[in-house]
């Protein structure tokens, strides 16, 4: 039923989130399957459930109802540890805010997965150093986030979703802090790691960013109102 | 094979903390670059912590200190003596003032005698006689107390000779006129000459010098000089002593001694100022003391003697001393108790501001275990930090008393390792709130934090 190649498979996902009295339907049954290598955009207007679809698909949330499976794994029903674990290994996050931890610098930052997966401190470090001249900024090792402008920023943060090597990258509008220029040298960078086989997931408001993507999923209300590949 | 001792060390961290000491290293270091990041907050934070730890170990010193001369001082009394004395009943007291009469007090030999016949186990019993006069060599003077003993006095006293000897039996028999100096009179009397075979007066006696004890250790001990005349120059401290047969007391002195107070003349005579018992068995101090008590009580019209017992001196003293430490202890709890709250205060607060980097570190791999430890870490850091500075200053306190008010302390070994590890304790107990409250917040929540 599933080819050997498929990363990510949805079964009927539904996401309730239950505000005292009222309950709210974010996702409303989303089957999706994912397959490695591609290069997804998740488009739709705010409040649709692309956030809370990503969150998912990022083992930071559980679905209400509904099957996911991750690398063949039913994740849906995990317990908190090893979601962790899942997070730690197969998933990398990139978000619009950047997220990085203030107190860190560059190279500290990009070693924090690996640091939770029991990386040795010296392989570490070298894997950071390399991840950080991967994504242009070998000469900023030592500097504080705060020292660093958005786009540098965020390519920290991408670098930083590289270490542990996912099987998947997820971005929650990873442009939208940004100027356009710094956008495109983000979306540059997703580009190369397409082209490099990278499987990666990208929710965004612009037209122009989906454009480089490989296929489309538009969502309304929580269901899929479009899907670029069917 | 043996395993490393470093991967053994690993393997214990990984059963009980589920953690490799590789990253319990990396935790640490990470911990301690945190709170570096907020220095003065951190120091704040703990100074609670700090003098909490600092008073427990000064206070401890300074309470050792006292206690252990206090005990000194009464062991130094014998604990296997029971000290009988002579006291001036108050009623006397008061009417002396006013008129001048002989006013006769206080043991007697016949005492003494019946003490010993009634009690077995007594070993021996040296009574003594002290007088407070000048002591002159040509024309040095020392204002000195001249106890007249028996030869023996040395078996049961804290006096030790260090040169020359004590008197003899035969020349207690013959009351001979031969002295013993205490080592500080004898170098005020004979700045450099010899004083042994050399003579010295008092009143228009000559006593030669056959011995020089060493000087008592404790200046303000209860020594026989408070019994002795109230109007001499000398200001409080220690009287130094000169020792003569005690026959030779009674035969120089006499029985009456006259004394001037404030306008008015009054005499006393007072057969025996002192007395020791030494009782064999330490179980029978207390009883013998009680026995004395008795006999005395229904041979005396007053009370014109007391008792003293440095074994229950010794016994009351290491009470109050277990006393002081309960209070202590309470304080100490106290203290570390409020310096605890104050940690968890922050470490709260810390939770809260850093909200948003925990959902990363969640959204990054991190268990609620590791959130846990690193915040676990962070507080424990924090106290036992608090605790070292603590430590530190609490070794310095008591240093500084010693060295300025010359009053003695003690520094135990176990009070510091003690308040350090009360430290570390208040770190895990404190910060274990903060810590499960930071690991059970939602990820998705988290990284929403503004
Ligand atoms: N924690 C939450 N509690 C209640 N409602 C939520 C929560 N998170 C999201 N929602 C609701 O779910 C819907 C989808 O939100 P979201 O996935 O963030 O949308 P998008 O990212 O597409 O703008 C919205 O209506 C939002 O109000
Ligand atoms: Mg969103």
């Amino acid at each position: 039923m599933s080819d050997d190649n498929t990363i990510v498979r949805l079964e009927e996902i539904t996401r309730t989130y239950q505000m005292g009295a009222v309950s709210v339907s974010a996702l409303r049954g989303i089957s999706l399957v994912f397959r490695a290598g591609e290069y997804i955009a998740i488009m739709g207007p705010s409040g649709c459930g692309k956030s809370t679809l990503l969150n998912i698909l990022g083992c930071l949330d559980r679905p209400s109802t509904g099957r996911y499976y991750l690398g063949g794994l039913d994740v849906s029903q995990l317990k908190d540890d090893e979601l962790s674990a899942i997070r730690g290994a197969r998933i990398g996050f990139v978000f619009q805010s950047y997220n990085l931890i203030q107190q860190l610098s560059v190279l500290e930052n990009i070693e924090v997965p690996l640091y939770y997966q029991g990386v040795p401190e010296k392989q570490s470090r070298e894997r950071a150093r390399y991840l950080a001249e991967l994504v242009g900024l070998g000469e900023r090792l030592d500097h504080k986030p705060n020292e660093l402008s958005g786009g540098q920023q965020q390519r920290v943060a991408i670098a930083r979703a590289l270490a542990n090597d996912p099987l998947i990258i997820l971005a929650d509008e990873p442009t939208g802090n940004l100027d356009t220029a710094s956008g495109k040298e983000i979306l540059a960078i997703f580009g190369d790691l397409h082209a490099q086989g990278k499987t990666l997931v990208l929710v965004t408001h612009s037209d122009e960013v989906a454009e480089r993507a490989q296929r489309v999923v538009r969502l309304r209300d929580g269901k899929i109102e479009y899907d670029s590949e069917t | 094979m043996i395993p490393k001792p470093e991967s053994l060390f690993s393997r214990i961290t990984e059963r009980v903390l589920g953690f490799s000491a590789a990253r319990l290293r990396q935790s640490l270091k990470m911990g301690m670059k945190s709170l570096w990041a907020h220095r003065l907050r951190s120091l704040l934070t703990v100074l609670g912590i700090v003098f909490g730890v600092c008073s427990v170990i000064a206070m401890l010193a300074i309470g050792e200190g006292a206690s252990y001369e206090a005990q000194e001082q009464i062991r130094r009394l014998g604990s296997n003596n029971i000290i009988i004395r002579s006291v001036k009943p108050p009623e006397e007291q008061v009417t002396t003032t006013e008129r001048s009469f002989v006013v006769e007090y206080g043991l007697r030999h016949a005492d003494i005698q019946r003490i010993r016949s009634t009690i077995p186990g007594v070993k021996v019993i040296a009574p003594a006689r002290v007088i407070r006069r000048n002591v002159w060599v040509a024309n040095r003077r020392a204002d000195c107390d001249v106890i007249g003993v028996v030869p023996w006095y040395t078996d049961i006293s804290s006096v030790r000779v260090k040169r020359g000897r004590f008197f003899t039996d035969e020349e207690l028999n013959r009351d001979m006129n031969v002295c013993v100096l205490e080592e500080g009179i004898a170098q005020d009397l004979f700045p450099i000459t010899d004083p042994i075979g050399q003579s010295v007066r008092v009143d228009a006696d000559y006593f030669r010098v056959v011995g020089i004890v060493e000087p008592r250790s404790d200046p303000n001990g209860k020594g026989a000089e408070e019994k002795t005349d109230q109007n001499t120059s000398q200001p409080q401290g220690a009287p130094n002593r000169m020792y003569i047969p005690l026959t030779s007391s009674k035969s120089r002195f006499g029985e009456v001694l006259v004394r001037r107070s404030t306008g008015s003349i009054s005499a006393e005579r007072v057969e025996l100022h002192e007395a020791t018992v030494v009782v064999a068995d330490l179980k029978d101090v207390v009883e013998t003391a009680q026995i004395i008590e008795e006999i005395l009580r229904s041979n005396h019209k007053k009370k014109d003697y007391e008792i003293i017992v440095p074994l229950a001196l010794l016994r009351s003293a290491e009470r109050t001393k277990r006393i002081f430490n309960v209070v202590l202890g309470s304080v100490a709890a106290l203290s570390l108790l409020v310096g605890g709250i104050g940690i968890m205060n922050i470490m709260l607060a810390t939770v809260t501001e850093r909200t948003r980097e925990i959902g990363i570190r969640r959204a990054l791999g991190a268990r609620k275990k590791d959130i846990t430890f690193q915040f676990l870490i962070e507080t424990v850091l924090l106290s036992t930090t608090g605790g070292i500075l603590g430590v530190l200053l609490g070794l310095a306190i008591p240093f500084l008393i010693t060295h300025f008010a010359e009053m003695r302390t003690i520094v135990t070994l176990w009070s510091p390792l003690i308040a350090f590890s009360i430290s570390a304790v208040v770190g895990v107990v404190f910060g274990i709130y903060p810590a499960f409250r930071a690991a059970n917040m939602d990820p998705v929540e988290a990284l929403r934090h503004e």
